[in-house]
This record gives C-alpha cells, sequence and structure tokens, in this order.
C-alpha cells in the first residue's frame, strides 16, 4: 500500500484528496488528511461577515463531512517534516510515513509580525478580517461604532484574496451609506503598493471609484509599526495616518512547522516548480494552494484550476513519468464594488486582467472588468458552488487554463504581450 | 508601451519607463537609470540591484522590500536611506524589472 499523506484539509487539500480518491486504484493508495481541527471555513465569507451578510454558521462546515469518506482524516498538530525519512511528526507524538506528501496549509494572519499590532489596541479600535475570530470580532465592533476615520491597511504582499482589502473598502462604503452615516467616517486606503489599483487595463476600468467613494488613498507605505498611544500607523519613511478604527490586513506567512522543516522561504512558503507544484528541493513532495510560492494570487480559485492540472501530471508522476501538463497561474475573481454589484476579472502568468465577455465569448452572460448586479449574484452563488460543486471534486463547467476568447486583447499593446512566451 | 534608447542601446520600457525586457539590462544601462532618477550607485546599491536581478530570474517576480530585507541582507531602514522614498520603485526601475504589482 502506497501511502499519501495530505497536511491541510482546507480549500486545496480538500480538493486535492476527493480528486485523488476517484483517480487513484483503492487498493494502492491509502490517503490521509491531517488537519488541526473539523472546522472547515468558506474563507470568502470573512469579506461579509464584519456587514452581517452572512452569519458566522453559513461559513463553517465539517472537514469529515467534506472529505470523502474513504479519505483518512487525522487531527493535530504538525510539529517537522523530515524529508530524507520521509516521515511527518505531530505535536502530540504521532508519526506519519509517507511516499508522497502534499502540503496545503496555507497562509495566516501574523499580527505578531509586526511591532504594536497586538498591542493594547488589538481587537479594540485594531481588527483585521483574515481569521474567523477576527471577521467576528469587526462584526460586533461595526454594530455601534459611531463613525470616525477608517483606515483600511495592507501590511505587505503577498496576501490572500489580494482585491479582498478593496472589497472591504467599497463594502464599508455602501455599509455606512445605508445605516445614513457615510458623512461621519473618513476612509483612507493605505497600501506598499504604489496605489490601490497596479495594473494599467484593470486601473482605467476602475477609473475614478475610490475618488468617487470618497476615498483616500496613501501608497507606498511601508507598515513599520503602529503606535497604539496616538493610535496611528507609522511608516519606515515616517510618515503617519491616524485612525478611530484600523481594519488591518497583518502580513500573511506560510504555517512555521515548513520553515523549521527547511521546507520554506523567508515567509514560509513552499518554493516549488510554477507549472507542476512539485517541491525545488524534493520530488516526494508537492505544495498546493496559498502555501506554495508560485507567482499567482493565493486564491481558491487558483487552487481549483492548480489542482485540475495537478492531478494529471500527479497520475504521470506516480507512473514514472515525465510531468507534461503546465497550470498557467489562471484566477478567476468576483470583486464586490457596493451597492450590490461587482466587478469580475480573469487572468493568469502572463495576461493582467481584461475586459470582455466570460465564459462564452460575446455571450456572456457575465461581464469581464465591468460593475453589474450580474457579477454580484455570481459571487453570493458562488458559496453554494464552493461547498457543492468544488469541495467534493466535482467538475466546473470551466477550462482549467486561461481562455483568450472574448476578451479585448487588442487592448494590449505589444505583440510580445499579445503572444507571450510560457516559459519564463 | 514603447522603445527608447537608454545608454546607446535601444529597450523597451512601458509607460512609467519602466523596462520590461528582462535580457536586455546590463549594468551600464542599470547606471544610467539611476542617474536619470538621481540616485547614486554605490556598493551597497548594487548589492541590492543585484539581488533583485537574480531574484526575479528564480522567481519570476519582483521581490518585496520585506524579502529583499530577509532574503536579500539589506534592511528596510536602509533601503529606504539608499533609495529615498519610494524603494521598491527605484530599485525595481534601476534593475530593468516590473515595479511591484497587485492583481488589479
Amino acid at each position: 500500500m502506497r501511502r499519501l499523506l495530505i497536511l491541510g484539509g482546507g480549500t486545496a487539500g480538500t480538493m486535492a484528496a476527493n480528486k485523488l480518491y476517484k483517480e487513484l486504484d483503492q487498493g494502492q493508495w491509502q490517503i490521509t488528511v491531517i488537519d488541526a481541527d473539523d472546522d472547515h471555513r468558506y474563507q470568502p465569507g470573512y469579506l461579509f461577515m464584519p456587514f452581517g451578510t452572512y452569519k458566522p454558521s453559513q461559513v463553517t462546515k465539517s472537514r469529515r463531512a467534506t472529505l470523502n469518506s474513504g479519505v483518512d482524516l487525522q487531527y493535530g498538530d504538525i510539529d517537522v517534516v523530515r524529508p530524507e525519512e520521509q516521515k511527518v511528526s505531530l505535536t502530540n507524538g504521532r508519526e506519519f510515513a509517507y511516499d508522497i506528501l502534499i502540503i496545503a496549509t496555507g497562509v495566516s494572519p501574523r499580527p505578531d509580525q509586526t511591532d504594536g499590532m497586538l498591542g493594547a489596541q488589538w481587537r479594540d479600535s485594531v481588527h483585521e478580517f483574515y481569521s474567523y475570530d477576527g471577521s467576528v470580532t469587526l462584526a460586533e465592533k461595526l454594530k455601534d461604532w459611531p463613525g470616525g476615520r477608517l483606515v483600511i491597511n495592507i501590511v505587505d504582499m503577498p496576501i490572500k484574496c489580494p482585491v479582498a482589502p478593496l472589497e472591504f473598502a467599497f463594502l464599508a462604503d455602501g455599509y455606512f451609506k445605508d445605516k445614513g452615516m457615510r458623512d461621519k467616517v473618513e476612509m483612507t486606503y493605505v497600501t506598499p503598493l504604489p496605489g490601490a489599483f497596479t495594473k494599467p487595463i484593470a486601473a482605467e476600468a476602475f477609473g475614478t471609484t475610490l475618488d468617487d467613494k470618497g476615498i483616500a488613498v496613501e501608497s507606498d507605505f511601508m507598515l513599520m509599526e503602529i503606535d497604539n498611544e496616538k493610535k496611528a500607523l507609522v511608516s519606515y519613511d515616517e510618515r503617519e495616518v491616524p485612525f478611530d478604527l484600523l481594519v488591518t490586513v497583518p502580513l500573511n506567512m506560510g504555517q512555521d512547522f515548513i520553515g523549521r522543516s527547511g521546507l520554506g522561504d523567508e515567509l514560509n512558503l513552499v518554493p516549488v516548480d510554477k507549472f507542476t507544484q512539485i517541491s525545488t528541493q524534493f520530488d516526494t513532495i508537492f505544495a498546493l494552494g496559498d502555501a506554495n510560492n508560485i507567482p499567482a494570487s493565493k486564491a481558491g480559485s487558483v487552487a481549483h484550476f492548480e489542482i485540475d492540472i495537478f492531478v494529471e501530471n500527479f497520475l504521470q508522476h506516480i507512473a514514472g513519468a515525465e510531468m507534461s501538463h503546465k497550470f498557467d497561474g489562471h484566477a478567476n475573481c468576483f470583486i464586490e464594488t457596493g451597492g450590490g454589484k461587482a466587478m469580475l476579472i480573469d487572468f493568469n502568468y502572463d495576461y493582467e486582467p481584461l475586459p470582455g465577455k466570460f465564459p462564452y465569448a460575446g455571450v456572456g452572460p457575465m461581464n469581464l472588468l465591468k460593475e453589474s448586479r450580474i457579477n454580484h449574484l455570481g459571487k453570493l452563488a458562488f458559496r453554494w458552488i464552493y461547498w457543492n460543486v468544488l469541495m467534493p471534486g466535482r467538475s466546473m463547467p470551466l477550462p482549467a487554463l486561461m481562455s483568450l476568447k472574448g476578451k479585448r486583447t487588442d487592448l494590449l499593446e505589444t505583440e510580445q504581450e499579445k503572444e507571450p512566451a510560457l516559459s519564463a | 508601451m514603447a522603445t527608447t534608447v537608454i545608454n546607446g542601446k535601444e529597450v523597451v520600457v512601458d509607460d512609467e519607463g519602466f523596462m520590461t525586457q528582462y535580457d536586455q539590462w546590463d549594468e551600464a544601462i542599470g547606471q544610467a537609470l539611476a542617474t536619470a532618477i538621481g540616485v547614486d550607485m554605490t556598493d551597497e546599491h548594487w548589492k541590492v540591484v543585484n539581488f533583485l536581478r537574480e531574484d526575479f530570474k528564480e522567481k519570476g517576480e519582483t521581490p518585496t522590500i520585506r524579502r529583499v530585507s530577509t532574503a536579500g541582507g539589506v534592511d528596510t531602514k536602509k533601503l529606504f536611506q539608499l533609495f529615498p522614498k519610494k524603494p521598491a520603485k527605484k530599485m525595481s526601475y534601476i534593475a530593468g524589472l516590473p515595479k511591484p504589482h497587485g492583481c488589479v
């Protein structure tokens, strides 16, 4: 019996386990998933909980119930991976041997990595919505917040769902308008990037959205510390942004056991080949979803397309063949713009988001890079799709690799951009 | 997207003058780009630029300030001294790499 061990039973780990269970000969392979607990969270819901759109019960299901019953699930915290011995130890002393290891333990917000973030103001006037507890606590805070200076901040890239902080700003604008108190709230968006929008064609599509909503932008802001007494963000170049309520996205890091095992980079992300997600160090280890270091967005959508390609490669790999399929970094996300509307973007390693129709050229019904009601409904419907189609490993009527059909490639200016070699 | 001549060599640049073709860069061009934005290149500047070039080649992405600090060994305060005000933008400009970006 060969052993496939999957660390992490979240979005990527669950999809990989359920898809491989169907593909592998069950007389030859035992699939075991290890996670700390039984709470599988629908993380995209964290964006909506602070505004009361989703209740906590709507974002949680049992990991056991989400995994195929033929997949073994064990609970415990991972202590260390010993790649040379092909073994994983848990902190409770248990040990698991593997033939192939999949690391799918994602990334987590790390407020401890910024000076002052866990100070006196933490969970009082300093909040985050990237964890279940953070999102629930922020919902409580917003309910009776009287208004003042609301600052939305990204500590550093990469982060999960890179557009979520912008969406939070748009949704907050709508939320305070609905409460009749938008005039009492001064909003500032503070980012380490050169601007709120950094891709030229998307930036043009968003145009003056932030200005129109009265949201100020503070760019190139490298956060050094949070001053709890002054209630201000302080940057390395000595700028200060005062707040009454801070909603920050803490530094996102992979799990510490990855660092302890010598398998990670400075953010505990596992270096992998960007086309196949096999570890650059060991041919018995893959890292899927947010846990790896591919230059794509950290998002469930990327994990979904990535795993479609990965399954094909995995079957070749265990048969001793060359892995011949190449993941292209495809991502497809709805962006809430507030007021019951959303945009849709579709992009990959080589192509920035372009306007057009999706998924059918000329037909849609979704519009790319354009606000619409149907995109918003798509985003809300996605929660059902997540639990009922994606997690069980059923196939979506969408190709895993990005398609240029229906996209306005004429907006790209050079031939290299229109036909980049998928090789870099 | 256009071509321009830097230090006697024709190169492709984007709207903001950032080079877009990794292999068109050389040290003389880096020096000329630095001069153009008022950065006086020292060994410490070159250490940063060389790290950016190597890291991009390996990972396909311009490293963040945090990565230059933790993996490249030049801390953030120092980066703000070497490339005042906007180190992320300035160091990628000189290294002939895309500036750091998000997904929109």
